[in-house]
């Protein structure tokens, strides 16, 4: 018989495997989930979650699908939390200091007590990549937030009320379309497609019997 | 933490007891007659068992995996009394069914060509297959490359079943997708002067594996998510379609909504719709786990058939060989193939190798199973059974530190539940990964029976042929996300609606109830049931 340990959903107390995750145990305990539940494999970001054990003070974050349950675990989903998402025509804005100052004023009210990093289940450096956007420093912003899965929880522990994640994402579409360098062999190809060059070769090889294109794919040449 | 069973303690000892031997001796490859005995044999695809006849519908006389047949076959939610299609919650010019990465490509195209688009989902935009793929999107944009070899590529990997219109739009439009998820600010992996960093996947004979880090998906998708919102294009979430609406023409016109938490049904009317569903990995086929996300259900594919749709290679379905078998937290995630390329070797309970570690993902996988179900071979799991991918192999290979730095995530992602890959083997099973097969439409997006009813992304059916390269989907729900809103918001400025049924539901009901099908489920799905058995 597997060891069971008691935890708190939304403060009741349920009898649960401890072998379970958050999610899977609310689901053990016969919760349909329909909000805070998405791809299950910590790339979503549907499932944050706040836990406190038992006895202890400090309050923890964490993704539902992720996290093991514990003895005395007192589980709060979050599978809303209300960012500020400023809309902009990606076209028409510009990689500069302002643009941020106009979109998100509220970057700079950081009072620097990295709870945001603290809360962040995938181990970024949340308040480092803020000050990187304060300063329009794009690239960096964009390298440091790269695995965010915008989850919110970092927002909810803010006292300066900042949507870190919607920050992020304007930068790191910015440096994407603006200041990454720009790919000529992509630009080359869309053009020939474009002016109909590999049309012939296209043809080629799709108007061949069926039996000369499984010659063709046995024999081809594989780039080392 | 994770601690492994006794049995599974014991089960390593004899797996390091051979791995000195397995060092120096490889498991020989496969004649073709022999991985013809054993896909026949084991592969899921061939098990005749599990297949059964279609009795009603587009595609009558076919055979489909029962999981399926009940959902095709399955009874309407709709209730006709709370139904009045006189009152129109939704006016649209294109409905989008779905919020991953088809359907969001498919409304911000219709969106800049002017439409009035709304998308529906039944969970939040983003949540889909798209977010996590992590391996990259293909295109053929290298000098070296072309969208022929691309083709030859795909068609060959696909057991040349792909419908040529089809593949030859992937290819061609491959380079011009990249073009736009990177105007869109997507962030490719690229050297310094810009050239975009490409590998191989398997099946490819040019290096054209685009990648984002190992977050492509996920990249791609918020960058999508990011652009739906800016443009203001209405997301109406957790709201799931759970009928398409035809006009008195018999054309695709609207879909029956109802709202996931309160069940209130909504009317929707638009003069095109395109179901941009996604995948069926949750209907877990045959009892496999998935790598798919909590909404895979295949729901697109019960929308279009019940409308008179016809599906194509719903027969076949791809699963991975190496998902996680251990611990139950992770089960069924992906273990990156390169695993195996970096080293690591297959092996049973017994620590015997059973397998040329780098044969094909359909044989490699079935020979998994053949180790378990056939020869009494697996390792019991907390939820059934795997065999050892023996990992401390690729450290003696590679050096002490290949680990950390050729697949840093995956040592992550065991590590979380105190399992060292560098020193102790992972247990694997096949995965159930991808729905090779779908709606069947044209170039053009449109199904190929129903007008004004368009298809994008994992619903489609052969694009890909019978088996699909890793990377050509990611870019198939970009591609033909954003073929499909280009068409149907072309199409809707020539589409004057009729008047609104739903009399194809009821017809259908009367072709079950003609054919003695009472299969007692509801369809579409909508979501998994995964609690406990005796509630």
């Amino acid at each position: 018989m597997e060891k069971m340990v008691n935890v708190y959903f939304f403060g009741k107390k349920y009898q649960v495997p401890e072998s379970l995750t958050i999610m899977k145990a609310m689901e053990y305990a016969g919760y349909q989930l329909i909000r805070g539940c998405g791809c299950r494999n910590g790339f979503c970001g549907a499932c944050a979650t706040l836990y406190r054990i038992h006895g202890k003070t400090e309050l923890k974050t964490c993704l539902a699908c992720q996290q093991q349950v514990e003895e005395g675990m007192y589980v709060a989903t979050l599978p809303f939390f209300p960012l500020v998402k400023q809309v902009y025509d990606i076209q028409k804005v510009k990689p500069t200091e302002q643009i941020m100052m106009q979109l998100y004023p509220e970057i700079y009210s950081c009072i620097g007590c990295n709870a945001c990093t603290k809360a962040c289940p995938q181990s970024l450096k949340t308040m480092q990549y803020i000050a990187y956007a304060q300063r329009g420093e794009y690239e960096k912003c964009a390298e440091e937030s790269f695995d965010c899965i915008m989850c919110g929880l970092c927002s909810s522990r803010c006292p300066a009320g900042i949507s870190h994640p919607q920050v992020a994402i304007l930068a790191r579409r910015l440096y994407g379309k603006y200041i990454a360098p720009d790919c000529k062999h992509l630009i080359d190809r869309v053009t020939e497609i474009n002016e109909g060059k590999h049309d012939e070769s296209m043809a080629d090889i799709m108007n061949k019997s069926l039996e000369e294109q499984k010659a063709l794919y046995n024999t081809r040449d594989i780039e080392k | 933490m994770y601690s492994y069973t006794q049995e599974q303690l014991d089960s390593i000892k004899k797996v390091e007891a051979t791995r000195q031997e397995r060092l120096s001796n490889l498991h020989r490859r496969m004649t073709a007659e022999e991985k013809d005995e054993v896909l026949k044999n084991y592969h899921p695809d061939y098990i005749e068992s599990a297949y059964e006849t279609l009795k009603v519908g587009p595609n009558k006389g076919e055979k489909v995996l029962h999981e399926l047949a009940n959902l095709l076959q399955g009874n309407t939610r709709l209730d006709p009394a709370k139904i009045d299609l006189s009152k129109i919650d939704y006016d649209v010019d294109v409905l989008v069914i779905g919020g991953g990465g088809a359907g969001s490509s498919a409304a911000i195209t219709a969106h800049a060509n002017g439409a009035n688009v709304m998308i529906v989902t039944k969970l939040r935009i983003g949540d889909a297959n798209s977010m996590m793929a992590e391996g990259g999107i293909q295109a053929a944009d290298k000098p070296n490359d072309s969208p022929a070899q691309h083709y030859l590529d795909a068609f060959g990997g696909g057991h040349f079943a792909a419908k040529p219109c089809l593949l030859e739009k992937l290819v061609k439009e491959a380079p011009d997708a990249i073009r736009w998820l990177s105007d869109l600010g997507v962030m490719f992996d690229k050297t310094a002067d810009g050239e975009m960093v490409t590998t191989h996947g398997g099946g490819t004979s040019r290096k054209r594996m685009h990648a984002c880090k190992d977050y492509s998906g996920a990249e791609i998708m918020r960058t999508l998510r990011d652009e739906v919102i800016n443009r203001n294009i209405p997301v109406v979430d957790f709201t799931a379609a759970i009928e398409i609406i035809k006009d008195e023409n018999g054309n695709a016109a609207g879909a029956v909504l109802q709202n996931m938490e309160t069940g209130e049904i909504l009317i929707a009317r638009a003069k095109t719709v395109i179901i941009a569903t996604g995948g069926a990995g949750r209907i877990h086929y045959q009892g496999f786990p998935t790598s798919n996300h909590y909404g895979a259900t295949a729901d697109g594919l019960v929308l279009a058939y019940r409308a008179g749709a016809k599906l194509l290679y719903a027969d076949t379905l791809q699963y991975h060989p190496t998902g996680a078998a251990e611990p139950t937290q992770i089960y069924g995630a992906l273990v990156t193939e390169k695993v195996r390329s970096l080293g690591a070797q297959l092996v049973n309970k017994n620590g015997e190798p059973f397998v040329y570690s780098l044969e094909t993902r359909d044989v490699t996988a079935s020979t998994i199973i053949r180790e378990c179900k056939g020869r009494s071979n697996g390792v019991k799991t907390t939820d059934g059974e795997g065999v050892w991918l023996d990992t401390p192999m690729i450290e003696i290979i590679g050096g002490e530190g290949t680990i950390e730095k050729r697949i840093p995530a995956m040592m992550r992602m065991f590590g979380k539940y105190g399992i060292d890959i560098r020193k102790e083997p992972i247990l694997i099973y096949p995965t159930l990964h991808y729905q090779n097969g779908g709606i069947d439409i044209d170039a053009d997006g449109q199904t190929t029976l129903v007008k004004n009813l368009y298809v994008a992304g994992e619903a489609v059916g052969g694009i890909h042929g019978r088996n699909r390269l890793m990377g050509n989907s990611l870019l198939d729900i970009i591609v033909f996300g954003r073929n499909a809103g280009k068409f149907a918001s072309q199409k809707c400025k020539e589409v004057t609606v009729g008047a609104l049924t739903l009399s194809h539901v009821d017809n259908f009901k009367e072709e079950l109830k003609e054919a003695g099908v009472d299969t007692g489920v509801l369809s579409p799905q909508l979501l998994p049931n995964y609690r406990r058995g005796d509630l």
